[in-house]
C-alpha cells in the first residue's frame, strides 16, 4: 500500500508543480492546493500506516494497545490542513485583487511595465 | 537594582520619545533622568573606591550561557559618569536647541537609547553583550546623524558612519568568538588575569580584530574620515556622541583589553603608531577648515589619536596621562561643540571667517568659549594643562623612540591649541559682523559654561580626580596604582614644553589665514577607499542581482525544483534502503480505488480547460486524501479535511467567477519541458515517501503521548491532547497565523475603500429555490449543535476545536448561499473579526493561570472531578472561535464583492 500512496503523492506533486509552472494565476493556486495535499499525504504515509486503529483510548481502558496509528504525524497534518486552507484563501483573494486591479490573469503580463 | 539603572535609558527612551512627541514641553525636564543616573553611579563609584569592584549578574538567556553581567570597576564607572554627566547637560541643551522641532520625540528616543547602549559598553563584563551594545551605539549614531533625513548629506554621512563602524563591530564579534574559544570564557574579568591569550597562536588575529574595531569606532587613520562627515548631525549629537562619548568607545575598548591582549610588541607598536599618525593628521587638518564643527571634529580626531598613542605606550605614567586627558577633553571639547551649536543657533553661521564680535551679543557664551579654549590650549590652572603636562612627562620618560613621539605631540598640541582658539575665541573677538545676534536661552549657555568651568575647578584642585582615576588605572594596568595630580611640579622639562606649546599655539593662531592658504592640502584622503569599495559593491550587485532576481515566479519555481531534484535526488539514489524495499501493508481493492481517484483528480486538475473543472478535480483529490486518512486510523484528519474541502470549493467558486478560461498560454515545447520537470519531482517525492516510510523511527514520541495523554492530559483522543495541551503553544502560533491570513484577506478586500453596504431589502428574496432556503434555515441550528457536540467531545473522541470551527462556519456559509450575505451576517449576530479576536484572547488567557502559579506559560491546569475541567478545554474553545471567525470572514468578504 505504501507503494500506491507513494505513487499518489508523486502524482500530486507532479501535477502541482506542472500547474505552478503555468502562466495563469488560477492554475498557480490550484497547483499549490495539489501540492499541500501531496505534502499531507507524504507526512502521513511517512509516519507509518496502521489500518483502522485510531489513537483514541477506548472508554474504560487504561491506555492504547498496539497496533495503533501514530498520533504525532496526525497532529502535524491536522494543523497543516487548516493552515493550508488559510493560505489558499488568502492567495485566492490576492489573485482576485490582482486580477481586478491589473485586468489580467497572466503572470508574465503582471511583471511588465505598464 | 543597579542593573535596572544601567538599562533604564532603553526604557525611558520609549517613554520620553512618546512623551515629547505628545507634549513637547516635557522635553525641559528630561535631563532629570541622566542626572539621577549620575548620582547613582557616583554613589556606586564611592563604594567601589572603598570596597573594590563588583560584578552584577542578571540572567538573560541562561540556557545559552548568556547573562547580562556588569563589571562595576573604576574604568567602567569613570566612563559611565562621563556618559551620564555630559548626557545630562546635552539633554538640557537639546531641550532649547530643538524646541519646537516636529520630530523632537524621535530625537530623544534615539539619544536615550544611545545613552543606554553606551553605558552597556562601559559596564559589560561579557564580551558578547559588549558587542551587542557596541552595535547599538553604531545604530543609534546612524539614526542621530541622519536625524534630518530629508538632507542628502545627512543620509550619506549616517550610512558612512554605520558602514565603517559596523565593519569594526563585526571584527569585534569575531574577536569575541575567538576569545571565547581560546580562554573558555566570555567574561572579560575572568580573561584579564590569565595572560594566556598572548601566547596562543590565534593572538595576532584576535588583537588585530579588536584593534580594527577600536580604530574604526575612534576614527583613527585611515578610518577617520567618517567623523568630520558625521557633523551633519544636530550639534548636541556632535557634542555628545562624536566628541565626548561614542568615539571614545574605541579608546575604552583598547584600555579594557590591555590586561588581556596588551604587553606585546604587536599591540604596543600598532596602537602607538596608528595613534600618533592620527594625532598629527587630525591636528594638521583641523586648521584647514573654516566650519566651526569641522574644525572641532578634526581636533577630536587628533585628541583620539593622542589618547590611543598614550595607551599604546602603556607605562603607568602614560595610562595616567591618558585618563586625565580623556576627562579634560570631554569637558572642553564638549563645551566648544555646544558653543558652536549656540552660535549656529543664534546666527545661522558656522564659518569662522564670517563670525566676529559676538562677545557683546552673547557674553555668557563668550565666557564659556574663552575658558574652554584656554583649557584646550593648556593654560596653567586648567585641567587641559595638567593633561598635557602628564602626557609630556610620560613621553620624556619613555625609550629612545619616544623622543620623536614627544616632538610630534608638542607640535600637534600647538596646532590643537590654535584650533581651540579658532573655535572658542575668534568668533567673539573684533567688531561685530552679526549685530542682530543675542544671547540664547540659559539652556544653551549653562551646559557649556558648566563643562568649561569644571575644567578650571579640577584644574585648580586636581587631587579631586586622584581616587577615581587611580581606580580606573588599576583596571587597565591590572595592578593597584596611586595617582597624585598636582598643579605645580616645579620647573620641569615638561613645564617648559607646555609653555613652548602655548607660545606655538598663539603663533599658529595669529598666522591662521596664511596657514589655511599656503599649507599643503591633500587632494584625496582615505575616504576614496571607502567610496571606491562602495562603488565596486554597487556595480557588482547591479551585475548579479538581475541574474538571481529575475522577478519571474516561474523561474524561481524552476530553480527550486531543479535544486531539489539534483541535491535530493542524489541523496535518494545513494540511499541504501530503497532497493530493498518491500511493501509492508497489504492492499485492499477499495483502497486501490481511492488511490486511482486521487490520481485521476490530480491529472484532471492539471489538464482542465476550465476553472470549474479544475476546482472540482481538486475537490476530488481532497476527498480522496480524506478517505485515505479515514482508512488508516485518522478520523480527526478525515473530518477536518472533508470540511475544509467543502469550504475550499465554496471559496474557489466565489473567486473563480472572475477567471474562467484556462487555455494554455505557453508554447508546446515549454509545456513539454515543464511536464518533464514535473514528472521528475513526482518520481523524487514517490521515492522519498517509500524511503521514509521504510525507515524505522523510534516509537518514543508515540508511546509517550499514548501513555501520558490520558493520565496527564485527561483526554482519550491523543491527537487532540497533543494539539491543545502538549503542543498547545504551537497551536497558539497556528491560530495566530490563521487570524493574520484572515485580516490580510479583509485588508485586500477593503483596499479600495470600505465595501459599500449591500442594498438588499429584507423582503427581497434571493434567487435560490425555496426548498433550499427552508432547508438551510433548519440546518443552521442543527449544524451549530453538531459543531458544539464535536467541540465538547473532542478531547476524548474524534472532534475538537478545529473541526468544530469548520463545521460551524460551514453552517453559516450554507445559510449565506441560500439567503445572501446580509442575512447570514445578521444570523451570526457578531462580526467575524470579533469572533477571531475573542478566540485569540480566550486561547491566550487560558495560558495565564499557569504563569500565575509559577509554571511555564500555558501549562495545563485541571480541576478534577467526575468530569475533568481544565484550561486545555478553554484553549480549544479559543481555537474553535478563531477557526470559525477566520472562515466566515473570508467567505463573507468574498461574497460581498460584486
Amino acid at each position: 500500500m505504501e507503494l500506491l500512496l507513494a505513487l499518489a503523492a508523486g502524482v500530486l506533486y507532479a501535477a502541482g508543480i506542472y500547474l505552478m509552472l503555468r502562466r495563469r494565476l488560477a492554475q498557480l493556486i490550484i497547483g499549490l492546493g495539489l501540492l499541500s495535499n501531496g505534502t499531507n499525504l507524504l507526512i502521513f504515509t511517512a509516519g507509518g500506516l496502521t489500518r483502522g486503529h485510531p489513537p483514541v483510548v477506548p472508554a474504560g481502558a487504561d491506555g492504547l494497545v498496539p497496533p495503533y496509528a501514530d498520533p504525532v504525524p496526525q497532529a502535524l497534518v491536522l494543523t497543516a490542513i487548516v493552515i493550508g486552507f488559510g493560505l489558499l484563501a488568502f492567495l485566492l483573494v490576492l489573485a482576485h485583487r490582482v486580477h481586478a486591479t491589473v485586468g489580467t490573469d497572466d503572470i508574465d503580463e503582471l511583471g511588465r511595465e505598464r | 537594582m543597579i542593573a535596572f539603572f544601567i538599562l533604564s535609558p532603553f526604557v525611558v527612551a520609549l517613554l520620553f520619545g512618546w512623551l515629547v512627541g505628545r507634549y513637547p514641553v516635557t522635553a525641559r525636564i528630561l535631563a532629570v533622568w541622566p542626572a539621577l543616573l549620575t548620582a547613582v553611579l557616583a554613589t556606586e563609584l564611592g563604594s567601589v573606591l572603598s570596597t573594590g569592584s563588583r560584578i552584577v549578574d542578571v540572567a538573560w538567556a541562561p540556557s545559552l550561557g548568556l547573562s547580562l553581567s556588569f563589571n562595576l570597576d573604576g574604568l567602567g564607572l569613570l566612563f559611565s559618569l562621563l556618559i551620564t554627566s555630559v548626557g545630562t547637560l546635552v539633554v538640557l541643551y537639546a531641550s532649547q536647541y530643538l524646541a519646537g522641532h516636529p520630530h523632537a520625540g524621535r530625537f530623544y528616543a534615539s539619544l536615550f537609547a544611545f545613552m543606554g547602549a553606551m553605558l552597556g559598553i562601559a559596564l559589560s563584563d561579557n564580551i558578547l553583550t559588549l558587542f551587542i551594545f557596541w552595535e547599538l551605539t553604531g545604530f543609534t549614531s546612524f539614526l542621530l546623524i541622519g536625524f534630518e533625513h530629508e538632507r542628502d548629506d545627512a543620509r550619506s554621512a549616517a550610512l558612512q558612519a554605520l558602514i565603517v563602524t559596523g565593519a569594526g563591530g563585526l571584527a569585534l564579534l569575531a574577536a569575541g568568538v575567538l576569545l571565547f574559544d581560546v580562554s573558555g570564557s566570555t567574561s572579560l574579568s575572568v580573561m584579564a588575569p590569565g595572560g594566556s591569550v598572548a601566547a596562543h597562536p590565534f593572538y595576532p588575529v584576535i588583537a588585530s580584530l579588536v584593534l580594527l574595531a577600536a580604530f574604526t569606532k575612534s576614527a583613527q587613520v585611515p578610518f577617520h574620515f567618517w567623523l568630520p562627515n558625521a557633523m551633519a548631525a544636530p550639534t548636541p549629537v556632535s557634542a555628545y556622541l562624536h566628541s565626548a562619548t561614542m568615539v571614545k568607545a574605541g579608546i575604552y575598548l583598547v584600555a579594557r583589553m590591555t590586561p588581556i591582549l596588551g604587553g606585546t610588541a604587536l599591540w604596543a607598536t600598532a596602537v602607538t603608531s596608528v595613534g600618533v599618525v592620527t594625532m598629527v593628521v587630525g591636528a594638521y587638518r583641523s586648521l584647514q577648515e573654516t566650519d566651526l564643527k569641522r574644525i572641532l571634529a578634526y581636533s577630536t580626531v587628533s585628541a583620539l589619536g593622542l589618547l590611543m598613542m598614550l595607551l599604546g605606550i602603556g607605562s603607568t605614567e602614560a595610562i595616567a596621562a591618558a585618563l586625565v586627558y580623556l576627562v579634560a577633553h570631554a569637558g572642553y571639547k564638549g563645551a566648544l561643540f555646544l558653543i558652536a551649536g549656540a552660535i549656529d543657533h543664534e546666527t545661522g553661521v558656522r564659518d569662522i571667517t564670517m563670525l566676529r564680535g559676538l562677545r557683546r551679543a552673547m557674553p555668557m557664551t563668550a565666557v564659556a568659549g574663552g575658558i574652554a579654549a584656554l583649557s584646550m590650549a593648556g593654560v596653567p590652572l586648567t585641567l587641559g594643562f595638567i593633561a598635557k603636562d602628564g602626557a609630556y612627562e610620560a613621553l620624556l620618560h619613555g625609550g629612545d623612540w619616544s623622543r620623536w613621539l614627544l616632538i610630534l605631540t608638542v607640535t600637534s598640541s600647538m596646532l590643537l591649541g590654535a584650533a581651540g582658539l579658532l573655535a572658542g575665541w575668534l568668533p567673539f573677538r573684533g567688531a561685530p559682523l552679526q549685530p542682530e545676534a543675542h544671547e540664547p536661552g540659559w539652556q544653551l549657555w549653562i551646559p557649556p559654561l558648566m563643562l568649561a568651568a569644571a575644567g578650571v575647578l579640577i584644574g585648580v584642585a586636581p587631587s579631586l580626580l586622584n581616587a577615581p582615576l587611580s581606580s580606573a588605572a588599576a583596571s587597565i594596568l591590572n595592578t593597584p596604582s596611586t595617582m597624585t595630580l598636582a598643579v605645580w611640579h616645579g620647573v620641569t622639562p615638561a613645564l617648559i614644553l607646555s609653555l613652548l606649546t602655548l607660545l606655538g599655539a598663539g603663533l599658529t593662531y595669529a598666522m591662521r589665514d596664511a596657514i589655511r592658504k599656503w599649507a599643503w592640502r591633500p587632494a584625496h584622503g582615505t575616504e576614496r577607499i571607502y567610496t571606491g569599495s562602495v562603488a565596486v559593491l554597487d556595480a557588482t550587485s547591479r551585475l548579479i542581482a538581475p541574474l538571481l532576481h529575475s522577478a519571474s515566479l516561474r523561474s524561481y519555481v524552476m530553480v527550486i525544483v531543479a535544486t531539489t531534484l539534483a541535491v535530493g535526488g542524489a541523496a535518494l539514489v545513494t540511499a541504501p534502503r530503497l532497493s530493498t524495499f518491500i511493501p509492508e501493508t497489504s492492499v485492499r481493492i477499495h483502497e486501490v480505488l481511492v488511490v486511482v481517484v486521487i490520481i485521476a483528480g490530480a491529472l484532471g486538475a492539471a489538464f482542465a480547460k476550465s476553472t470549474m473543472a479544475a476546482v472540482l478535480s481538486l475537490g476530488v483529490v481532497g476527498y480522496g486524501v480524506a478517505t485515505t486518512f479515514l482508512i488508516y486510523g485518522a478520523p480527526d484528519l478525515a473530518m477536518t479535511q472533508f470540511s475544509v474541502e467543502t469550504l475550499t470549493v465554496l471559496i474557489y467558486v466565489l473567486v473563480f467567477r472572475h477567471f474562467r478560461n484556462l487555455g494554455a498560454l505557453s508554447p508546446p515545447l515549454v509545456r513539454l519541458r515543464d511536464a518533464f520537470m514535473a514528472v521528475g519531482i513526482g518520481t523524487f517525492i514517490g521515492g522519498l515517501v517509500l524511503l521514509v516510510s521504510r525507515t524505522e523511527t523510534a516509537p518514543r514520541l508515540r508511546e509517550y503521548f499514548a501513555e501520558f495523554g490520558p493520565t496527564l492530559g485527561h483526554g482519550r483522543n491523543i491527537v487532540n491532547v497533543i494539539l491543545v495541551d502538549f503542543r498547545g503553544f504551537d497551536t497558539m502560533g497556528e491560530i495566530t497565523v490563521l487570524a493574520t491570513a484572515a485580516i490580510g484577506v479583509r485588508a485586500l478586500m477593503h483596499m479600495s475603500g470600505p465595501v459599500p453596504a449591500i442594498v438588499e431589502s429584507p423582503e427581497a428574496q434571493p434567487s435560490t429555490s425555496p426548498i433550499f432556503r427552508t432547508a438551510a434555515r433548519f440546518l443552521l441550528p442543527l449544524l451549530l449543535l453538531f459543531s458544539l457536540f464535536l467541540l465538547l467531545r473532542g478531547h476524548n473522541e474524534p472532534g475538537g476545536g478545529f473541526v468544530a470551527g469548520l463545521v460551524a462556519a460551514a453552517a453559516f456559509a450554507l445559510y449565506q448561499v441560500a439567503h445572501g450575505v446580509a442575512r447570514a451576517r445578521r444570523a451570526l449576530l457578531v462580526n467575524p473579526l470579533k469572533l477571531i479576536g475573542a478566540g485569540l484572547l480566550i486561547a491566550l488567557v487560558s495560558g495565564i493561570p499557569a504563569t500565575l502559579l509559577g509554571q511555564p506559560f500555558m501549562t495545563a491546569q485541571w480541576a478534577l472531578g467526575d468530569i475533568p475541567i481544565g484550561t486545555p478545554a478553554m484553549f480549544d474553545i479559543g481555537v474553535f472561535l478563531v477557526v470559525a471567525g477566520v472562515v466566515l470572514m473570508m467567505i463573507f468578504s468574498l461574497a460581498e464583492e460584486p
